[in-house]
């Protein structure tokens, strides 16, 4: 039973197939990861303004994002964005900005959360230690900010590799696609193919983001607790 | 193609339709993983040897894989090995697998958080073991678990939207459909969102509020 599972990889490049169908997801992931922290960043600091407009704009994008399930956001961009542009936009690049600008919403709390989390006093004994506006920036509030926020950050990229599991739902071709249409050709040999390559897709997941979860704790642990 | 209200008004009651089976499996599901991550977080709290690794291993499985890849395996994979789940079973075990591991992790922290002062005060006051844990462990676990828990509970029902997969007539299901059948895409997004809203506006709401409340009871400051 076992080798018949191990020739559904070992049959063509099937095995190759499916790690590049990961690749597409991983891709995808990290872009949105690039643009999460590009966009979230300076998201995070309006949310911490007193310009009540500012704020509840940030605030409003937030909740969006947040209520709404991300498939929900992918199903409205795929279907309306190229409608209301009038060109073909495909769900590749459809996939890449959803997780950008959800990643962007929940990088602006982690943001924010950091941010309020300092404590007032480290502001007013910096300045009373007679530090310039710059200095108090640059050595007593984003070291502190950014040790803060980083395990949050870090946990935030897990949760962007396991959502963009969801991009096959409007047809972009990953690993879970791969792995129907390597079902789909070794079922006639290896009727329980589905379990060993589901199997196996689940097991990649845990082998990609087990170790980053790891690390934010790890942080988490060093850092903040 | 201007937006139609009639198509609106002809399949909105499919979406409740929809939202009713989301909001009743969600539940259910959600109350699974509740259970588990209550059972699981005893275990690790007290250290049982044996589970508690067992359990700890779970967890970070769980945690670590996406719905929609567990859901596969549930439904397309284990009925190769003999095991055949039901569209509904396979749904809420998924959501249950899944939310077990962030239940447990919710109620671990609460319980971490309880001081080891509070529990021997309650000893040397000649309360049993049993009174302790009723009495003094988990009301405090309870109320520092709150907030993580209204969030987890809001999580794992944004979830239910991949339940489309293993063929379930969900939200997602109804939408694409319609989509497809008609394709009359504002309306059938319009109402998709809706539903979400319906669903998930007053329990988050709610949870604020609560999270709210105990702020004010306040716990140890």
């Amino acid at each position: 039973m076992l080798a018949s599972a191990v020739s559904v990889f070992t049959a063509g490049d099937n095995l190759w197939r499916l790690l590049t169908g990961l690749g597409v997801a991983m891709q995808i992931a990290l872009l949105a990861v690039f643009f999460s922290l590009l966009l979230g960043i300076p998201l995070g600091v309006v949310m911490t303004s007193r310009r009540r407009v500012l704020f509840l704009a940030a605030r409003l994008y937030l909740d969006a994002w947040r209520i709404v399930p991300v498939l929900v956001w992918l199903f409205i961009f795929y279907f309306e964005l190229g409608r209301i542009l009038g060109i073909h936009i495909d769900a590749w690049l459809v996939s890449v900005l959803v997780f950008s600008l959800w990643g962007a919403a929940e990088m602006s709390d982690i943001v924010r959360g950091a941010i309020t989390s300092l404590p007032a006093g480290q502001v007013e004994s910096g300045r009373a230690l007679g530090l310039s506006n710059w200095q108090l920036q640059r050595y007593v509030i984003m070291p502190q900010v950014v040790r803060r926020l980083t395990p949050a950050a870090v946990n935030l990229v897990t949760r962007l590799i396991k959502t963009t599991s969801l991009v096959v739902l409007i047809g972009v071709v990953e690993v879970l696609k791969v792995g129907q249409q390597i079902i789909e050709n070794s079922e006639r040999n290896v009727p329980s193919a589905s379990f060993w390559v589901y199997g196996l897709i689940f097991i990649l997941y845990f082998i990609v983001c087990y170790p980053i979860s790891r690390l934010s704790r790890y942080l988490e642990r060093r850092w903040v607790g | 193609m201007a937006f139609d209200w009639n198509f609106v008004a002809k399949f909105y009651p499919l979406f409740l339709r929809a939202a009713w089976l989301t909001l009743w499996l969600g539940l259910l599901g959600t109350f699974l993983a509740s259970l588990v991550g209550f059972i699981g977080a005893i275990i690790t709290y007290a250290r049982v040897p044996g589970l508690n690794r067992l359990f700890r291993a779970y967890v970070e499985v769980s945690r670590n894989t996406p719905l929609l890849i567990q859901l596969f395996f549930l439904y397309f994979g284990l009925p190769k090995m003999g095991i055949m789940l039901e569209s509904r079973t396979a749904a809420m075990l998924g959501l249950a697998f899944l939310g077990g591991g962030y239940m447990a992790e919710a109620i671990r922290a609460g319980l971490g958080a309880v001081p080891p002062g509070q529990l021997e005060a309650g000893y040397a006051i000649g309360l049993t073991r049993a009174q302790v844990i009723r009495h003094v462990l988990l009301p405090q676990a309870f109320a520092v678990a709150m907030p993580a828990i209204g969030a987890n509970v809001i999580f794992l029902l944004k979830e239910t939207s991949v339940f489309s997969v293993v063929a379930l007539a969900d939200l997602m299901f109804v939408a694409k459909d319609l989509i497809g059948m008609y394709y009359r895409t504002n309306e059938a997004l319009l109402m998709l969102v809706l539903a979400y809203l319906l669903l998930l506006l007053p329990l988050s709401l709610l949870f604020y509020l609560w999270e709210r409340k105990l702020r004010h009871a306040g716990f140890g400051g």
